[in-house]
């Protein structure tokens, strides 16, 4: 015999209520340093209304944000900010990482940019593009929404067996070479050689 | 091949050696009129050659610098000096020649320039405010321990240019009050811009620990 509910009442799990609430507040900190920066102020303009996903509150405080947006190049001198500010950041918490510079250190490939912010911290979402444009921020957030649906749970156990990096290893076997090369090539060459 | 294209560009735009002309010589007292400033209307002190000229003969009077080390890149006027007397030649042009202002200091490195006889060269831009007169004064330092004194009791912008060349070619400025790193983090320890550093340098950049999900 089915227990007949009233309409108003329907019947989920605590996970899926749960990572119901948090995909429909997502409360970015704009972590931008460069030109995607200026993007993303646009997508949250009202041409644009990321009100209309709920993650319209921009926070300047990490300890008030539960989604990074990591809009720009990252310099080693930032890496540690960033690192800290995303450590301050309460759980759960996501991380999308906007753009070239972000994803791959674009054409910035010198010896103050990180190639990837996501050698350092784990990233959820990549948005490529240079800079992108508001929809594929807003579509980012959509595929985020839906990963969050799709993997959340209340207390956050999906996050514990992630125990690897989600970027590439820091000092790749190309990237070694080049540097072995560079110091060879410094020692041999020098002025009035 | 790029090589030769990119010398011959510089060769190309290597100046013909300034020249102090005879308007000049018959402007003789075109100096001291303007440190009296009182008979020279502004108008006519705005003539560019007339302080150009003013600043050839200051030098070489005070220092001896003759033709050879003047030149001229389009329309700047340039003057080379030694490393030793580049305070004092400085020190001239502020307080006599009317070039108050420092615009800039910043530096090359010329190693496997062709030619070059230095490794180094600090270009020092002065501007004078009233005229709108521009000089740069080059001076050129080596390895090992390249070192000039410092422009800061001359000008206090000095401060942060110069530890910019310090930061990116590692040239040390005595007499400078806080000479450390202002761009690179201060546990850097190369000079990047050095052309014997890599471009994309030794590995610092990826030198951060990594944090995971479940560490984070």
């Amino acid at each position: 015999m089915a227990v007949g509910l009233p309409e108003n009442v329907f019947m989920t799990t605590v996970n899926a209520a749960a990572s119901w609430c948090r995909k429909n507040s997502l409360w970015p900190m704009p972590f931008a340093t460069a030109c995607c920066g200026i993007e993303l102020m646009a997508t949250a303009s009202s041409r644009y209304d990321l009100a209309r996903f709920g993650a319209e509150v921009m926070r300047f405080s990490p300890r008030q944000c539960d989604l990074m947006i990591v809009a720009g190049r990252v310099v080693m001198k930032m890496m540690p900010v960033l690192q800290r500010i995303w450590l301050q950041m309460p759980e759960p918490k996501w991380c999308i990482s906007m753009g070239a510079c972000a994803c791959s250190g674009g054409v910035f490939d010198t010896y103050a940019v990180v190639q990837g912010v996501d050698r350092f911290i784990p990233v959820d979402m990549y948005v490529p593009g240079c800079p992108p444009r508001p929809e594929q921020l807003i579509q980012a957030i959509m595929d985020l929404q839906n990963k969050i649906q799709q993997t959340g749970t209340l207390n956050g156990t999906e996050f514990d067996t992630r125990t690897q990096p989600t970027g590439p290893q820091p000092f790749d076997r190309e990237e070694m070479w080049r540097i072995e090369d560079a110091a060879l090539q410094s020692k041999v060459g020098g002025f009035g050689v | 091949m790029c090589q030769h294209r990119f010398g011959s560009f510089v060769f190309a735009a290597k100046p013909p050696f300034f020249v102090i002309t005879p308007p000049c010589k018959s402007k003789q007292s075109g100096f001291a009129a303007n440190q009296s400033g009182a008979d020279t209307p502004h108008s006519k002190v705005a003539n560019m050659t007339e302080i150009q000229h003013s600043a050839v003969l200051l030098l070489s009077e005070q220092f001896g610098l003759d033709a050879s080390a003047w030149s001229r890149n389009r329309d700047n006027v340039r003057v080379r000096v030694d490393s030793e007397r580049v305070f004092e030649v400085l020190k001239c042009l502020k307080t006599l020649g009317g070039f108050d202002m420092l615009v800039d200091i910043t530096g090359v490195d010329e190693l496997e320039y062709p030619n070059a006889t230095d490794r180094f060269r600090v270009v020092y831009c002065l501007l004078n405010t009233s005229t709108g007169e521009r000089l740069i004064v080059l001076t050129y330092v080596n390895d090992p321990q390249p070192t000039l004194p410092s422009a800061y009791p001359l000008w206090k912008g000095a401060d942060w240019m110069e530890r910019e060349v310090f930061d990116m070619f590692g040239i040390t400025f005595t007499g400078h009050p806080d000479l450390r790193r202002i761009l690179m983090p201060e546990e850097f320890t190369e000079y990047p811009l050095r052309k014997d550093y890599p471009l994309r340098g030794r590995g610092e950049r990826h030198n951060f620990p990594v944090i995971t999900r479940a560490e984070s």
